[in-house]
C-alpha cells in the first residue's frame, strides 16, 4: 500500500465549535505536525464521548478499561477536569495531553550533553507534580506522598513500612528542612531534571499534540 | 369505444409485466437456487468480488489515511520501572533504593498513552478504513471527494438499493422459508439414518440460499479439519452471519437461547429435525445445567458437533478477546475455527448497541458483499497438567494467529460493563513486590 498521503480532515464546523476563538488554520500553522494527527485525536474525542455533547466527563474516561486499572488512573482523570468542574471540552482535552509531548527528533539530533529545553520537560515535571499534591500548596506533604503511595501498592505493604519509606523518601529530598517536597526539590531529587519521561528507544511516539500555546 | 382502446395497452402491459417477471424469477431460479441446492457454484459471486476491487483500485486508491498513534513493544513493569529510575539517575544501581519518585511517571504515562489510545474500547465499534470503499456509511472523514467518485458511489446506490436488495431479500426470504417448512416436515419423520441425512441436506441447502442472500464470498481453508462428531467447534464471533457462513459447509449443533418471535419459530423448527441445545432464558444462569446438557451431547458420538463462540459478544474482528472457560471444561475434542472479514466489501460487526437485527440485517444486505476467510485449524485438547483457562487461552492464540487478528486477554463483557479491581491489584503487587523485594535483598546482605 504505497501511498500515505493524508487527506483526512475535519469538519471544520464541528472543530470550531469546539474551539470558538481559534480557527482552525491558525492552529495549523503553528505546528510542524500535520493536521492529520490533531484530527486522530478529535477523533478519539469523539469516541470517548458516548453521551454526544461534545463535553468529556469522568465516567467517560473510566468506560477505559486500561485507564481503570491504572492505580493512579483516579489521579490522573482529574488533571483534565479544571478545578470544581465536571466536564472537559476538547480544548481542555488537548491542552492537558500537550504537556506530554516528546522530545522531537531534530532536538535529540542536539549535543546531548546540552540541557533540554526547559520549557517541555518543566511541564512535564509539573504534571507529575501536581499529581502528588493533591492542595496545590506547591508543596508534597508527608500526608500526600503516602496518599500516592498507597494508590501505588494496594494493600501489599504494612503502614509502618510505608511510612518509612516515606520519611526516608523526604529525608533524601528535603533540603529546606520543612519535611515537605517543594517543586525545586523535587526536580532535584534523582536528577530528575535530565529525567528522560518516554525512556528510550524500544518506544515510538509516532504523534502528540503540539498545544502548549493555547495558554490560557 | 373507450373500453376498446384501452385494453390492447392494458393487455401489452400485463404482458411485459409477466414476461419479465417470468424471466427473472427463472433466472434467480436457475442462477442461484438451484446452485445452492446442490451446493455447486457458477463462480458469478467471485467475478462479481474481482470486478469491484478492480474498481477500487482505479478510482479511491488516492484516497487513505494513517492510523496510529502509539507503537510500542510489550515490557513489563518493572523494566519500565528501572528504565526511566536509570535515565534519571546517575547513582549506583546496586544500591537503589525502593522507592524513586520518578516511578511515577510510569504510571502517569501508561494513563496518558491509554487516553489516546486504548487496546478494548475500539474493538467495540467498526473497524476504519483504510481508504473508502464507496458506500456512504464508511465515510467519515474522507472530505476530498472528485465528482468521478460522487458519480460512482450514486451509480453503486442505485445498484445495491436498486437491484441487490430487492434480490438477496427475496432469496432470505426464500431461504428461511424452505428451512422452516422443510424441517418441519422431517420432523414427521422416525429417527434413523434417513432423518438425519435429509435433515443434513435440508440445513446445508437453506444455509446456501442464506449465503446467497448476502453474497457472501466465503473461502475455506484446510477443510481437512472440519469438525467431526462428538467435538466442539470453537470459534471468533463477529455477527449472527457467522453462523450461516460455517453452517453451510457442513452440519452443526447450534447452542444458544431461546428467543421469542421469528427466532423463535426459526429455532423451534429447526430443533425438530435435529437435535440442537436451546436454553430458556432462565436456564442460561444456571451454568451446571448447561455444562451438563453440553457434556451429554458430545458424549452422544452419533450426535452433530457442537458451534459455539466463547467470546460470548460480537468483537469488531480486528482482536479476539477472552474465551469463556466453559465450553473448554468438558474435556471433548475442540476444533479451533478462525473466521476473518474483508471490510473492504462490507463490515460485518454487528453492534448491537447501535443497530437492532433487522437494521443491521439491511445493512448487510445493502453492502457490495460479504467477503471472509474461513480456516480449520487442526484439532486440540487438553494436555495434562493444563487447566480450562489456559487451554482456552491456547486455543485462542492459535485462532487468532491463523486469522491475523490482535490476541487479547480482556473480556468482551466490558462492552457493557466494568472492568474488574483485581486487575488494578495486580499491578499494586507487582509494584509493592519491586518496592519490598529490595528491602528483603538489603537484610539479607
Amino acid at each position: 500500500n504505497g501511498s500515505k498521503s493524508v487527506v483526512r480532515t475535519l469538519r471544520p464546523e464541528a472543530f470550531k465549535s469546539m474551539i470558538p476563538t481559534i480557527p482552525v488554520t491558525n492552529m495549523v500553522c503553528f505546528f510542524a505536525v500535520s493536521h492529520s494527527q490533531i484530527t486522530r485525536l478529535y477523533s478519539r474525542f469523539t469516541s470517548l464521548d458516548k453521551g454526544e455533547n461534545g463535553t468529556l466527563s469522568r465516567e467517560d474516561f473510566q468506560r477505559i478499561p486500561e485507564l481503570a486499572i491504572n492505580p493512579l488512573g483516579d489521579r490522573i482523570i482529574n488533571a483534565f477536569f479544571p478545578e470544581g468542574e465536571d466536564q472537559v471540552n476538547f480544548r481542555g482535552f488537548m491542552r492537558t495531553l500537550a504537556h506530554f509531548r516528546p522530545i522531537e527528533d531534530n532536538e535529540k539530533n542536539k549535543d546531548p550533553t546540552a540541557s533540554e529545553p526547559l520549557n517541555s520537560r518543566t511541564n512535564k515535571l509539573l504534571f507529575a507534580f501536581q499529581l502528588y499534591d493533591l492542595d496545590r500548596d506547591d508543596k508534597i506533604s508527608r500526608d500526600e506522598l503516602l496518599q500516592v503511595l498507597r494508590m501505588m501498592v494496594g494493600v501489599n505493604i504494612s503502614d509502618e513500612q510505608l511510612g518509612s519509606i516515606a520519611d526516608r523518601t523526604i529525608q533524601e529530598a528535603d533540603q529546606n528542612g520543612d519535611n515537605s517536597i517543594s517543586f525545586n526539590e523535587f526536580i532535584k531529587v534523582g536528577n530528575l531534571q535530565h529525567i528522560n519521561v518516554w525512556a528510550g528507544d524500544h518506544y515510538l511516539i509516532l504523534s502528540y499534540i503540539l498545544l502548549s500555546v493555547l495558554q490560557d | 369505444y373507450f373500453l376498446l382502446n384501452f385494453n390492447p395497452f392494458d393487455n401489452l402491459l400485463c404482458i411485459l409485466l409477466g414476461i419479465s417477471f417470468t424471466v427473472w424469477f427463472t433466472l434467480l431460479l436457475v442462477f442461484i437456487i438451484v446452485p445452492a441446492i446442490f451446493g455447486v457454484s457458477f463462480g458469478i459471486r467471485q467475478l462479481y468480488m474481482k470486478t469491484l476491487l478492480k474498481i477500487f483500485e482505479v478510482s479511491v486508491n488516492h484516497l487513505s489515511v494513517c492510523t496510529a498513534i502509539i507503537a510500542k513493544e510489550p515490557t513489563s513493569l518493572e523494566e519500565e520501572i528501572k528504565e526511566i529510575r536509570r535515565s534519571g539517575s546517575n547513582r549506583d544501581l546496586d544500591h537503589a533504593s525502593e522507592f524513586e519518585m520518578s516511578d511515577i511517571f510510569y504510571f502517569c504515562r501508561q494513563g496518558v498513552e491509554s487516553i489516546m489510545d486504548d487496546e478494548v474500547t475500539k474493538r467495540f465499534s467498526a473497524e476504519e478504513l483504510e481508504s473508502w470503499n464507496l458506500l456512504t456509511r464508511s465515510n467519515y472523514n474522507f472530505q476530498h471527494i472528485s465528482l468521478r467518485l460522487t458519480v460512482l458511489w450514486g451509480l453503486g446506490v442505485v445498484i445495491r438499493y436498486g437491484f441487490l436488495l430487492p434480490l438477496r431479500v427475496t432469496l432470505a426470504f426464500t431461504g428461511v422459508g424452505l428451512l422452516v417448512v422443510l424441517t418441519s416436515i422431517i420432523g414427521f419423520l422416525p429417527n434413523g439414518r434417513m432423518k438425519n441425512f435429509l435433515s443434513e441436506q435440508v440445513h446445508l441447502m437453506c444455509y446456501r440460499i442464506c449465503v446467497r442472500a448476502l453474497t457472501a464470498i466465503i473461502t475455506y481453508h484446510d477443510s481437512e479439519n472440519k469438525p467431526k462428531n462428538g467435538g466442539i467447534c470453537v470459534a471468533n464471533h463477529t455477527s449472527p452471519i457467522d453462523v450461516i457462513i460455517l453452517a453451510s459447509d457442513g452440519c452443526y449443533a447450534m447452542v444458544g437461547q431461546i428467543h421469542g418471535g421469528l427466532m423463535g419459530v426459526i429455532q423451534k423448527s429447526m430443533v425438530k429435525a435435529c437435535p440442537h441445545i436451546w436454553f430458556e432464558r432462565s436456564e442460561v444462569k444456571d451454568r451446571h445445567l448447561v455444562a451438563k446438557r453440553l457434556s451429554d451431547h458430545v458424549e452422544d458420538k452419533t450426535k452433530l458437533p457442537i458451534l459455539i463462540f466463547p467470546e460470548g459478544t460480537c468483537i469488531n474482528n480486528t482482536s479476539v478477546m477472552m474465551f469463556k472457560k466453559g465450553s473448554f471444561e468438558i474435556g471433548s475434542t475442540v476444533y479451533p475455527v478462525a473466521i476473518k472479514y474483508d471490510p473492504r466489501f462490507g463490515d460485518a460487526f454487528w453492534n448491537s448497541s447501535q443497530f437492532g437485527m433487522v437494521n443491521y440485517l439491511l445493512r448487510m444486505m445493502s453492502s457490495w458483499a460479504i467477503v471472509c476467510s474461513v480456516w480449520y485449524l487442526p484439532p486440540m485438547t487438553r494436555e495434562e497438567g493444563e487447566d480450562a483457562v489456559q487451554f482456552a487461552n491456547r486455543v485462542k492464540a492459535a485462532i487468532a494467529r491463523q486469522g491475523g487478528l490482535v490476541d487479547l486477554l480482556w473480556d468482551g463483557g466490558l462492552k457493557r460493563g466494568k472492568v474488574k479491581d483485581t486487575f488494578k491489584e495486580e499491578q499494586q503487587k507487582l509494584y509493592s513486590k519491586m518496592l519490598v523485594g529490595t528491602q528483603e535483598d538489603r537484610s539479607r546482605s
